[in-house]
């Protein structure tokens, strides 16, 4: 008799969701489904609001990384206004964008996986969370919490805030950059970066600990998209958007933001309020591509910075030009977060960052705006219409996780085959099922713009539709 | 020559002249009552029913705005039930529109925001009514979203009383009441604006506030409107 396990709810992630497991008749896996239960209607609701009210409505999709929504949002309200911005509102913006970076690529390392990968995927749930971390790894959990910290507090300095912050505005920021800000920032990168660089040195040295994990958690080939320069450089608050087959071919490219409808299609599941992008001219499924740290190392050619480029270089060597399996995400992630920490330090001493004129002003000049940015969960697409008073009459809004739906429904597939045996949910099993799913980072109350809780379901079902086993991940 | 009376409000004994509102003598003796209506140089109308005193001797609660001050009149403007009241009376203006502070371009700089946190408003008890109200984007300057409106009508005065133009006026009842240009116009279409601002600088909430700011941007001035009222003795 075939059955399902359903693993209701996976933890450490962001949103709600669960994951049903069909078994066949022999007890082995048949197929498996990632579901995201919650809905919210963002797009719809804000129909009639001023347009220059979206990057504080749609700020609030998220508190884990709002300043992605009011970045992707003010470009879009630029392109509205069709200004270019002043010089020294785009790189506070890049700025501001990079101090993000640390702070969640920090806490999706250290407070969501690292008690995965340091306590180990068979260790006793009770204590596998960042709270069992501090009591083992005292000095990971400290790393952790102190550079997550540091993000955090870049981002006040700067913004005013740290969650939902009112600095970014469409056509610039609404306040220069104080030299004390500037100082202040400088001073703590080089303890944010030696504990990247510790963090990394550690990680590699753990690499060879999972073969399994590494071989089965979404090892496939797909497509990888991310935004990078003309030389290929990372980019993560503009750039040109890339898609590179598996083999490591450019297949696509576009500039122009607009664009972004003739490569990217989205397809609605009927288990989901997840939709699934894929790529346009391959079709759908055939055109899974992932997003997010693995997806823009494997689209860029480099990152631009030199500390960041000797480690993708060791990257490479170890896993490949284009690294396939999802589990590496991890890694790539520890990587943009030096990256990011370098690119601080550039713009910091860039003197026209100072420059008091940090805003263009303008009323609507363009029905439709597309404002296209590199969350730290991968591309973030807001694409409105306005009418001819600014009135928006229609949103969609292509969210990180969203991109990377086909791909986590096949790493979950894979690992549950490898792992998943029987009737019964191994802890183990669950826990390495859950842990794909972390692996991309996920935002889930941002890719369905629903409110919600933080768990993860999980459940095993006979090929009746017979429940036989659900677990609440941990 | 107006004339010089005493009256007591909180016990304390002040002098008033004669004419005056109950509230203009006691903001003038230093006390604090709640208001939004209210606006130094307009006409009072009582319309947000904040400034609710007790008089002695007269059984029901008096709007101070509009209530003369009379010779040996024992006020008090705060208690329990005053602060209940006035408590209770904000939280039916959050529930009667789509008030959502975190958005509006007037966060953190609010009269009705401001005065919730100062008395205490911690939640709304009454069921929200969302009402679907339009927003007016037609006018080149300025916004007009009734979602933030809550009929104090110092648009209507300032425009009618200092601008002379008399652009704003309420129509239907209760709660059903809306702000309307002229005949129920789009700004934009309006005959008799001015563009002069003044209904946006006397707007207590983010219901009219100039296009282009961003959340939290849009501070008010109705000092100036106040003064120029009073040059022109419209209601000193």
């Amino acid at each position: 008799m075939s059955r399902t396990i359903t693993i209701n709810h996976v933890t450490r992630i962001e949103g709600h969701a669960k994951i049903d497991i069909h078994l066949n008749d022999q007890g082995k896996v048949a197929s498996t489904q990632f579901h995201v239960t919650q809905y919210r209607g963002f797009e719809k609701f804000v129909e009639g609001r001023p347009y220059y009210e979206m990057p504080a409505i749609t700020a609030r999709i998220c508190g884990i990384c709002p300043v992605s929504h009011l970045l992707a949002s003010v470009k879009a309200c630029d392109a509205i206004m069709a200004v270019t911005i002043p010089e020294a509102g785009r790189l506070l913006r890049e700025l501001l964008h990079c101090a993000q970076f640390v702070q969640s690529h920090g806490l999706s390392f250290f407070h969501l996986s690292a008690p995965d990968l340091l306590l180990g995927f068979d260790s006793d749930p009770k204590l596998r969370n960042v709270v069992g971390l501090i009591e083992k790894y005292p000095e990971a959990a400290r790393d952790g919490i102190a550079l997550r910290k540091f993000g955090q507090q870049a981002i006040e300095r700067l913004a005013g805030e740290r969650i939902h912050p009112s600095w970014t505005v469409p056509g610039g920021v609404n306040q220069p950059l104080s030299t004390e800000t500037r100082d202040w920032i400088l001073s703590g990168l080089p303890l944010a970066r030696s504990i990247i660089r510790r963090t990394l040195k550690t990680f590699k040295a753990m690499l060879d600990g999972f073969p399994e994990e590494a071989d089965s958690f979404g090892n496939m080939p797909t497509m990888h998209a991310g935004l990078s320069d003309y030389e290929g450089r990372l980019q993560i608050y503009d750039g040109i958007m890339r898609f590179r087959d598996a083999d490591g071919k450019v297949v696509a490219s576009f500039a122009k933001p607009t664009e972004y409808s003739k490569y990217i299609g989205e397809a609605s599941l009927p288990d989901s309020y997840l939709k699934a992008p894929y790529f346009k001219p391959l079709g759908y499924p055939e055109g899974t591509y992932r997003v997010g740290p693995l997806g823009r190392l494997n689209a860029a050619e480099s990152c631009g910075t030199p500390e960041a480029d000797q480690e993708l270089a060791e990257y490479r060597q170890r896993l490949g030009r284009i690294v396939h399996s999802s589990f590496f995400y991890h890694y790539a992630r520890l990587i943009e977060a030096l990256y990011a920490s370098e690119r601080m330090e550039e713009l910091l001493n860039m003197p026209e960052i100072l420059d008091t004129h940090v805003r263009a002003e303008a009323a609507v000049n363009c029905h439709e705006g597309v404002g296209i940015i590199e969350a730290p969960r991968g591309t973030l697409i807001h694409h409105y219409k306005v009418d001819e008073k600014g009135a928006m009459t229609w949103a969609n809004l292509i969210v990180a996780t969203g991109h990377n739906n086909l791909a986590i429904n096949r790493s979950i597939q894979q690992v549950a085959e490898r792992f998943v045996d029987g009737n019964q949910l191994k802890e183990g099993a669950v826990n390495r099922v859950s842990a794909v799913v972390r692996a991309y980072d996920p935002c889930l109350s941002c890719s369905t713009h629903a409110f919600g809780q933080l768990p993860m379901q999980l459940r095993l079902l006979s090929a009746s539709g017979e429940t036989l086993d659900s677990v609440t991940a941990g | 020559m107006p004339s010089k009376i005493s009256i007591r409000i909180d016990g304390e004994l002040i002098n008033a002249q004669s004419g005056a509102s109950l509230l203009d003598a006691a903001l003038a003796a230093g006390k604090f009552i709640p208001s939004l209506c209210h606006m130094k140089g307009l006409s009072s109308v009582g319309a947000c029913r904040l400034c609710v005193v007790e008089v002695a001797g007269v059984g029901r609660l008096l709007p101070a705005c509009t209530t003369p001050v009379q010779d040996g009149m024992n006020v008090t403007t705060q208690n329990d039930k005053l602060r209940r009241y006035r408590r209770t009376i904000l939280e039916l203006l959050f529930a009667e529109r789509n008030h959502v502070c975190a958005v509006c371009v007037s966060n953190n700089h609010c009269e009705l925001q401001a005065l919730a946190t100062r008395l205490g408003v911690t939640s709304v008890r009454f069921p929200y009514t969302f009402p679907r109200v339009a927003v007016d984007l037609s006018h080149r300057k300025f916004a007009q979203d009734q979602n933030r409106c809550i009929l104090c009508t110092r648009c209507v005065r300032v425009c009618a009383e200092v601008e002379g133009a008399h652009v704003w006026n309420v129509v239907s009842r209760g709660v059903g009441s809306r702000l309307v240009c002229e005949l129920n116009r789009n700004w934009g279409d309006s005959r008799n604006c001015t563009s002069c601002g003044k209904c946006v600088q006397s707007c207590p909430t983010g219901a009219l506030a100039e296009k282009g700011f961003a959340v939290e941007e849009m501070t008010k001035r109705p000092e100036p409107i106040s003064r120029l009222a009073n040059l022109r003795g419209v209601h000193s």
